[in-house]
């Protein structure tokens, strides 16, 4: 009986963790990440010669019910085609039978990891306005995400924004496209995670708890699975903002932009922003310097905020009126 | 509305009110009609030039100078044409100079509808 030496058992675990891509037009080119059910692997495609991301199964799937659950997000991503949401370029099975679909491979940096940069929090702000319009796109086609946090968002290299990870994503509407989604699978549907691994391919059991803690909506981490719309995603874009907006030692988050974090993250869902441009519009509004719908305000606030808006015209206004009044009042002699 | 319009309203509304302050100098109190409607007119002289410049040059700093040359030149006109021997220069071109600025900064912020930009 022969040992393998510790170099040949490390390829061969190597080896192992690779998938199989004879008889696809892909090679392997490394690993990206890996999550709840399937691991995230850069391939080439040959027949394009462009890098893809390719997400595969990589669990024991007995009952079909991950595969189901990988077309599945598959099929969600291809029905809510949007500048914002990687897009899937193609789906199939591997050689030794896993599911697999590629998507487009994004080169950036995770939110968390950009906004830990030196990006001003107006530039913040106004990267959070992007993120809301894919959320708000896919909720006019009837997804929610469900899993909004700064790790599943994507910021490029010229700041273009890419919503990832609609793997709990939940159809709470078909529309002409999520049709074909919700007739494979009729109900909504997530991956599994540690709380759901009971529930089936195609529905999350009501009392499943999906999600990030600390982005998750009151109601989702109840698991009021039927109760959601929506807000639950209105309260996670909260979240973000809330954490991009996290103000620098010794500062304070000013009340305003205080007010929409409170507003979009309300433990009642009927207090919160009632789509995600609503949410975008206000911190759209915040930035320069506009009503808002999360603060309103008296004539002193209003009149407050006007003259923040235009400092430098109030400025040149008074001098010109000081000005006036000292050359009315001097008379020389 | 263009720059140049805008420009020409905010100079002509401001020339009349510089000119409406002559009301506080006795001395020139009889000649107010004539100052309003000269003050007026270099309120649109300059207002149009200084549009004129702000579609021309965007920079707030470049569109502030430039007003505040042609409200000080222009205004140094008008001064110099005062009759007798005391020409007004520090009483007319400070309020000139400062109307320009004040036309140079709000031309140069100033966006038209066709052109929405955010500050």
């Amino acid at each position: 009986m022969s040992w393998l030496s510790d170099e040949a058992v490390a390829r061969l675990r190597h080896s192992a963790n690779e998938p199989d891509l004879s008889g696809t037009p892909y090679r392997f080119a490394g690993a990206l990440g890996r999550g709840g059910m399937g691991a995230v692997f850069l391939v080439e495609d040959s027949r394009l010669a462009r890098r893809v991301a390719m997400k595969v199964l990589d669990l024991p799937d007995r009952s079909g019910d991950l595969e189901a659950r990988l077309l599945r997000e598959a099929r969600v991503l291809a029905q809510i085609e949007h500048p914002g949401i990687v897009p899937v370029h193609d789906v199939g099975s591997l050689a030794d039978g896993r599911v697999f679909y590629t998507m487009k491979y994004v080169e950036g940096r995770r939110l968390d990891e950009w906004a830990g940069s030196a990006a001003s929090l107006a530039e913040r702000l106004r990267l959070f306005e992007k993120i809301c319009e894919p959320v708000a796109f896919a909720h006019s086609r009837g997804v929610l995400h469900r899993d909004l946090k700064p790790p599943n968002v994507m910021v490029g290299p010229f700041g273009e924004v890419l919503v990832m990870d609609w793997g709990v994503a939940k159809i709470i509407r078909a529309t002409t496209g999520a049709q074909v989604a919700s007739t494979q699978f009729p109900d909504a549907a997530a991956p599994p995670s540690a709380s759901d691994s009971k529930s089936g391919a195609g529905d999350t059991a009501h009392g499943s708890v999906l999600g990030t803690p600390g982005f998750m909506a009151p109601e989702q981490a109840r698991g009021e699975v039927a109760q959601l719309d929506s807000r639950a995603d209105i309260y996670s874009l909260g979240a973000i903002l809330k954490f991009l907006a996290a103000p620098a030692a010794g500062e304070k988050t000013p009340r305003r932009l205080a007010a929409i974090i409170t507003k979009a993250m309300a433990q009642d869902a009927q207090s919160r922003y009632a789509s995600a441009q609503e949410l975008a519009s206000d911190v759209a509004g915040y930035l320069d310097g506009l009503p808002i719908i999360a603060y309103p305000e008296g004539f002193f606030g209003r009149a407050g905020r006007l003259i923040a808006r235009n400092r430098a015209a109030v400025v040149l206004v008074l001098a010109y009126l000081v000005m006036r009044i000292v050359l009315i009042l001097w008379r020389p002699r | 509305m263009n720059k140049i319009v805008f420009g020409l309203i905010l100079g002509g509304v401001l020339g009349i009110f510089d000119g409406l302050t002559a009301y506080f100098t006795p001395e020139v109190r009889a000649a107010l009609v004539g100052i309003v409607i000269g003050s007026t007119v270099k309120g649109i002289i300059a207002g149009v030039l200084i549009g004129w410049f702000a579609r021309k040059v965007n920079s707030l700093a470049l569109g502030i100078a430039f007003g505040l040359g042609v409200g000080l030149l222009l205004a140094f006109g008008v001064a110099s044409m005062q009759p007798g021997p005391n020409h007004f220069y520090f009483q007319i071109m400070l309020p000139g100079g400062i109307v320009g600025l004040i036309v140079g900064y709000a031309t140069q912020k100033y966006q038209s509808a066709s052109a929405p930009a955010r500050a």
